[in-house]
């Protein structure tokens, strides 16, 4: 197990390396962040000697071997615009996203289990049909519309909760939405902006597996035995579904950081999103790469969340080597 | 014996479809004793599985009991509602299904399913329910059962997962275990530990068997009575010996004509010409007249009910006293 993990830690940092190389590669393309920092009137030899000073006069994969050069040493550079080094920039970003990002994927799991069983148990009741046929609103509604249309009826109409930002947040190591309900006046309609794609696409995988798990033969057999319903829907069937679950779910966490991007321009969440945007189009460098690794250094951690727990849901994977029948 | 442990009566099975109401057992009537085990045997599609899944209440809708009446010790269990004939299942009418590979919960042990099975049905508590889950493993002939029972389905090979099948079938001691082509799935060494093994456990507690399975091997090694099957219907009902050696039924005749026996040397074994209708179009009259090599103009006029053939009942019209009788004039012979 531990072996396994050193494993896959090693395997991180050669994949956070190949992101981290990717993206100089293009980062040549994206622009001259040189133009955004000098003034109009700045001369050829005032421009030359920015980029001299920068280092971006040399080739890629020598900006690249100097920044993962630096990063080593705990250094990820200053941001071209803020001026102030990545990591304090992102430093305060990092936990708005994350927080935003862990609501949302809970509130998709706790909404959206319960009622991908629901459906897949009740498959021909009225109610459940309403359900999908709403779900699939949700599927093809595009985020932003959904942010703007929450924004309207509840901070424009009903003038009950904040159009855009954090708030008030608490600090608990970090600033934090999680611990006021001020707090979490802010953060309510950002998580269900960004958490109703992933919440029926959850609720329509459980659905979906419960049908096809309702259908075994040892469900069959566990009905055959007398259990009540409830042992055979929620011990027998539903642990059954949650190895895709458990997939789709990890994967759809770095899928909900990446989709907070356009939450969080909706909102004006100070995010991690927000500010990539701001340094695209600034050409901020050292940013656009700390971002792309942390968002790798995610994934990463995230998949090997998902292994470890297929290791615990199923025993055929933790059992190798020993036992066997004859 | 004087009341039998499970009567069925009229049984009649329909699916309805958009093209119209398929009828899959129709019309079936038979008992089984205590202690005793009845084979059911039958075609693919004969409707004998049905049949034991009606029993126990879990017909898969859209199927569903249309006509007659199922009863256990006396008492009406078809028309019980789902909780009522919930506590039936598994305390008194056990099952065990056809493939031991997928009857059981990969990601449960074997103790687990076997503990939660004797806790739903029996006071006990967690200790004692896992003593009695290892006796009964012991007692299927699972070998170091106290070290087994928290192994995991994956790591009992076929034979043994069918052991634990049985098990779980006895968790609660039934009065009656339905039986759906338990060895089917088994490699043919396994199949005749595991009938053994089931014959010797439902003598020991005197458990009843409804076996259903296509294997008149396994039926003449197990079964006391037997009943055989043909598009929906009981073609023919009896002892078992009488059934095998001397089918009154031409298509028990023709069932048995087509199984190979040792030491005979047979050069061709007899085939049934045809294949059983489906249930979309079963002839009028008696469903086996295209089959039938006895067959005459009365089969495909009336459709024949169970009659006393000597020591068995057949659903045929030779066996019609009028029948006989014409048979006899146009001197066509009426013995099988």
């Amino acid at each position: 197990m531990i072996a396994f993990i050193i494993r896959r830690l090693l395997q991180s940092l050669l994949v956070m390396g190949t992101v981290a190389f990717i993206a100089f590669s293009l980062f040549n393309f994206v622009g001259d962040p040189v133009n955004n920092m000098v003034g109009q009137e700045a001369t050829e030899a005032e421009r030359e000697y920015i980029r001299q000073l920068l280092g971006l006069d040399q080739p890629f994969y020598i900006q690249f071997m100097r920044f993962v050069g630096n990063v080593l040493q705990g250094d990820f550079g200053q941001s071209y615009r803020l001026g102030q080094p990545v990591l304090n920039v992102l430093g305060d970003r990092v936990p708005a996203t994350l927080e935003l990002v862990f609501v949302a994927a809970v509130m998709a799991l706790v909404i959206g289990v319960p009622m991908g069983v629901y459906t897949g148990l009740k498959r021909y009741a009225i109610s459940s049909k309403l359900m999908l046929t709403i779900s699939l609103i949700g599927v093809s509604l595009p985020t932003f519309v959904i942010g703007i249309m929450l924004i309207l009826v509840f901070s424009v109409w009903l003038n009950w909760l904040p159009s855009f930002g954090r708030g008030q947040t608490v600090n608990v190591g970090w600033d934090s939405n999680l611990f006021s309900l001020e707090g979490w006046k802010s953060m309510i309609m950002p998580a269900i902006t960004l958490c109703l794609f992933q919440l029926t696409l959850v609720m329509r995988l459980v659905r979906a597996e419960m049908l096809e798990v309702l259908r075994t033969d040892y469900v069959k057999f566990a009905r055959a035995r007398g259990l009540s319903n409830r042992a055979v829907h929620f011990g027998h069937a539903l642990k059954n579904t949650l190895m895709p679950v458990i997939t789709i779910t990890g994967l759809q966490v770095g899928g909900l950081i990446a989709f907070a991007i356009i939450t969080e321009t909706v909102f004006q969440w100070p995010g991690m999103g927000l500010l990539f945007l701001q340094a695209i189009q600034f050409v901020d460098i050292p940013v656009m790469a700390t971002y792309l690794l942390l968002v790798a250094l995610v994934f990463v951690i995230i998949n090997l969340i998902v292994d470890m727990t297929y290791y615990f849901v199923d025993p055929r994977l933790r059992t190798e080597g020993k036992g066997g029948g004859h | 014996m004087a009341d039998p442990l499970l009567k069925v009566e009229n049984l009649r099975i329909e699916f309805p479809t958009r093209r119209g109401t398929l009828v899959a057992v129709d019309d079936i009537s038979l008992h089984i004793n205590k202690g005793e085990v009845l084979g059911v045997v039958g075609e693919s599609g004969a409707g004998k599985s049905l049949t034991g899944a009606s029993i126990i209440g879990l017909l898969e809708p859209p199927g569903r009991i249309a006509a007659g009446q199922i009863l256990l010790d006396g008492k009406r269990i078809d028309n019980l509602p789902y909780e009522k004939m919930r506590q039936i299942r598994g305390r008194e009418i056990g099952a065990i299904f056809q493939d031991p590979l997928t009857s059981l919960n990969p990601l449960y042990s074997v103790g687990f399913q076997l503990i939660e099975t004797i806790q739903t049905h029996l006071p006990m508590d967690k200790q004692q329910a896992r003593q009695r889950a290892i006796d009964l493993l012991a007692e299927v002939g699972i070998p170091a059962p106290e070290r087994r029972i928290d192994h995991y389905p994956h790591q009992f090979s076929g034979g043994m997962r069918q052991r634990v099948v049985i098990a779980l079938a006895l968790c609660a001691n039934p009065k009656l275990i339905i039986a759906d082509e338990p060895t089917t799935a088994l490699d043919v060494s396994i199949q005749a530990q595991i009938i053994a093994l089931l014959k010797r456990l439902c003598r020991d507690h005197g458990t009843a068997v409804m076996l259903v399975t296509h294997d008149m091997g396994v039926i003449a090694e197990t079964a006391d009575r037997v009943a055989v099957m043909y598009a929906g219907r009981i073609a023919e009902i009896g002892p078992v010996k009488e059934v095998i050696k001397d089918g009154k039924h031409p298509y028990t005749h023709g069932l048995m004509g087509s199984i190979p026996i040792l030491g005979h040397d047979t050069e061709k074994l007899t085939q049934i010409e045809g294949a059983m209708p489906r249930l979309t179009d079963i002839p009028t009259g008696c469903a086996y007249n295209p089959r039938c090599p006895k067959v005459f103009d009365r089969c495909y006029r009336d459709r024949p009910d169970l009659l006393d053939a000597g020591t068995t009942r057949a659903a045929c019209w030779l066996y019609d006293d009028d029948a006989k009788a014409a048979a006899a004039v146009t001197g066509e012979t009426a013995h099988v």
